[in-house]
């Protein structure tokens, strides 16, 4: 059946709230405006406040209630508003969140699940469009998950709540109306391994989020050239599954990594780096990446576009690691 | 001064037969080098004319030392005499045009890395192909992947018999494959023996002082022989385990360990070394190890062996106890020939001493055999005058 990646994202957490008792969602406007995204439109009604909760405008209360909840052996799953306000609940996330297994000597899990969106492309311009999931990959202690297919916008809650420690779920918002099919039948996936989406022997695209359809249509674009790109959703930017994009790269030899990230400092900057240190001998040439421009996320619709990785770039890109190299 | 072993660090120019002016082609041979191995020809690797002299005979130096300039065809006149390395084509200001992506790359200098990447140094290494001689054509002429294909396809056509000589990764395939069978079917016993070599090497020396250098016998031609005649008394030893049985062979065709340089090794055959005298064997083992390295053997030589010799005393080893090459029945290992304290007739002495040993295949033979075996080797080689 073809449903959208937000009626899919409903579902699973729909599902989650039908099948145990302990999971509840919080955040702000998730109630009765329905999620400032409608990813949760229709749950107060079906679950009641109880489990659906409308929070203050205050990231590090509701963020810190939820680890304070999972303690106490509840299964809550806080949805903050964009990645960017993610950043007043950094404390409780990287202080609190990730260090409480270690700082109990493995004594206490934190079995918290947080959603939020990520990523720019709808003019909402500096202060909603970035993407710091990359940011978050750098801490120890949390499991960062970027689903960005329906099958997983379905799949990885579920594998999230069940997971006894911190997983963040980082949603590109310019996915929400995706339309794609779905088995009826579809369930919890994996979030541990990457993802082949599309096979190819002349260079690797390693991507996730929603890059994935533009690297997607970019190899689409190349293959009529005659360049067969493999393009691979890695799903997860930590633990980041090494083993199949280097598996990738032993078989192309070029790579060309596709991040909504700044470059500087990003996790398409740590791709690149194991692949320098794992599988160096198997590089034909330089690991390519492309990524935002280093600036605000500007507002205008043209500089916002210019700013994000495109599928132009893409294709250009890898045409010149292609032909250029070997 | 090239290198012409793993250990060499300087040679002895002995004589040149070239002098400046005069026309070489690639493979002649233009001076006389002596190591510590032993004296060694040196060939030319292009074509051109000698330009100058760089190390007057006498001279000891160091590997890498340039000893000549040759001027290449269509090369401007006057290299520098203190330029290090290959000389660098030099082309006359008007000949070169502007420069374009298709232009070879000039050769890299001795001092120069070579623009390449990870994986074509990588291809290019298990295929054997040297990237000196690899035309880049990425960024900058950067050697890639599909430029060390090309070359190795080049190569490929121009190679006679044995793509797995310098296939490291085929040839280490086909030895692990044939090594583990080994292991893992033939019940090896071994077998050590001291042999004083005294008398061996001063009939050696006398011998040698009547050849012209080129036919100078190594010690190991000795051992060869010593192997061959020594199987004349114990032919249990020569021939295959094949089919579930023994299988002696009549012919004598002793395999002959050479390690490449690149890694691995191969042991050809040195056909009817019993039959060869001296000299006829030197020039063989000569001719084959100069083949081996350049990957153009014959096949009988690759398959005919019915016992393997390997010595690895070059490398200062005492004793091998080898892995016996299937479907032979035995190896012998011959270690460094060194003074050793040696107690005869009640006296202690110095004496030159190599161990040989004897791996062999116990379904075939026993360790009486194998004895009777190193003991008649121990008698030929003690014996030059009669192999």
């Amino acid at each position: 059946m073809e449903v959208t990646y937000r009626e899919a994202m409903r579902e699973a957490i729909r599902e989650a709230l039908q099948k145990d008792d302990r999971v509840f969602l919080m955040g702000e406007d998730v109630g009765r405006y329905g999620g400032c995204f409608a990813v949760s439109k229709g749950l107060l009604e079906e679950f009641g406040p109880e489990r659906i909760r409308d929070t203050p405008l205050s990231e590090a209360a509701f963020v810190g209630a939820g680890i304070g909840a999972a303690l106490g052996g509840m299964r809550p799953i806080v949805e903050i508003m964009t990645v960017n306000f993610s950043l007043l609940a950094l404390d409780q996330i990287v202080n609190n969140a990730a260090t409480y297994l270690h700082m109990s000597g493995g004594q206490f899990h934190v079995p918290l699940v947080i959603r939020m969106a990520t990523g720019g492309g709808k003019q909402l311009a500096a202060q909603h469009s970035h993407s710091l999931e990359g940011w978050y990959a750098h801490i120890p202690g949390i499991k960062i998950v970027t689903p960005a297919t329906i099958e997983d916008a379905r799949g990885m809650l579920a594998t999230a709540l069940a997971d006894p420690d911190p997983v963040l779920i980082f949603e590109n918002s310019t996915l929400y109306n995706r339309k794609g099919q779905l088995a009826p039948e579809a369930g919890a996936v994996d979030i541990e391994r990457a993802r082949v989406h599309r096979a190819g022997r002349d260079v690797s695209l390693l991507t996730y989020g929603a890059s994935l359809f533009k690297s997607l249509d970019a190899a689409a674009a190349l293959a009529e050239e005659g360049i067969e790109a493999e393009v691979i959703d890695l799903r997860t930017l930590r633990p980041l599954d090494d083993e199949t994009f280097i598996g990738s790269v032993t078989r192309t030899h070029r790579a060309v990594i596709v991040d909504e990230g700044w470059r500087s400092g990003s996790i398409s900057a740590e791709i690149s780096a194991r692949l320098m240190e794992k599988a160096f001998y198997e590089l034909d040439g330089p690991v390519e990446r492309i990524c935002s421009a280093e600036v605000p996320m500007p507002y205008a619709s043209h500089l916002e576009q210019a700013a994000l990785p495109n599928v132009e770039r893409i294709v250009s890109t890898v045409r010149n690691v292609v032909r250029t190299h070997g | 001064m090239p290198s012409l072993g793993a250990d060499m660090e300087a040679g002895t120019l002995l004589l040149w037969k070239v002098q400046p002016g005069d026309r070489v082609k690639r493979g002649d041979i233009i001076a006389e080098v002596a190591t510590d191995k032993g004296d060694i020809e040196i060939e030319v690797f292009e074509d051109g004319v000698v330009e100058q002299i760089l190390v007057e005979p006498g001279s000891k130096v160091p590997v890498g030392t340039p000893l000549a300039v040759i001027r290449s065809d269509g090369e401007q006149v006057s290299v520098p005499a203190e330029s290090a390395g290959p000389a660098a084509p030099q082309r006359a200001l008007s000949e070169m045009g502007p420069p374009t992506e298709l232009q070879p790359p000039p050769r890299p200098a001795a001092d120069r890395r070579p623009r390449i990447s990870p994986a074509a140094r990588k291809l290019a290494s298990d295929l054997g192909v040297d990237i000196d001689t690899v035309r880049g054509t990425g960024p900058g002429a950067a050697v890639q992947r599909a430029d060390v294909e090309r070359a190795a396809e080049t190569k490929g056509a121009l190679r006679e018999v044995s793509e797995r000589a310098t296939d490291r990764t085929g040839m280490r395939r086909a030895i692990a494959a044939a090594m583990a069978r080994s292991n893992r079917e033939i019940p090896h016993y071994y077998l050590a023996t001291s042999i004083d070599l005294s008398a061996t090497l001063s009939w050696l020396e006398t011998e040698n002082e009547k050849r012209s250098i080129r036919e100078r016998l190594l010690p190991a031609v000795l051992m060869v022989k010593a192997v061959a005649k020594a199987l004349g008394a114990v032919p249990e030893l020569n021939g295959y385990w094949s089919e579930d049985r023994h299988q002696p062979q009549e012919s004598i065709h002793i395999g002959f360990a050479v390690s490449l340089r690149e890694g691995g090794l191969i042991a050809p055959a040195i056909h009817h070394a019993d039959r060869k005298s001296l000299d006829e064997l030197m020039e063989a083992m000569r001719g084959l190890i100069e083949r081996t390295r350049a990957g153009r053997l014959r096949s009988s030589e690759m398959t005919d062996a019915t016992i393997t010799v390997t010595n690895l005393g070059d490398l200062g080893v005492e004793a091998v106890y080898g892995v016996i090459n299937p479907p032979q029945l035995a190896l012998v290992g011959f270690g460094k020939i060194t003074d050793r304290p040696w107690a005869e007739n009640g006296a202690v002495g110095v004496r030159p001493v190599v161990t040989a040993t004897l791996a062999a295949d116990h379904r075939a033979t026993d360790g009486r055999q194998g004895a009777q075996f190193l003991e008649a080797l121990k008698r030929h080689l003690q014996e030059p005058a009669s192999l």
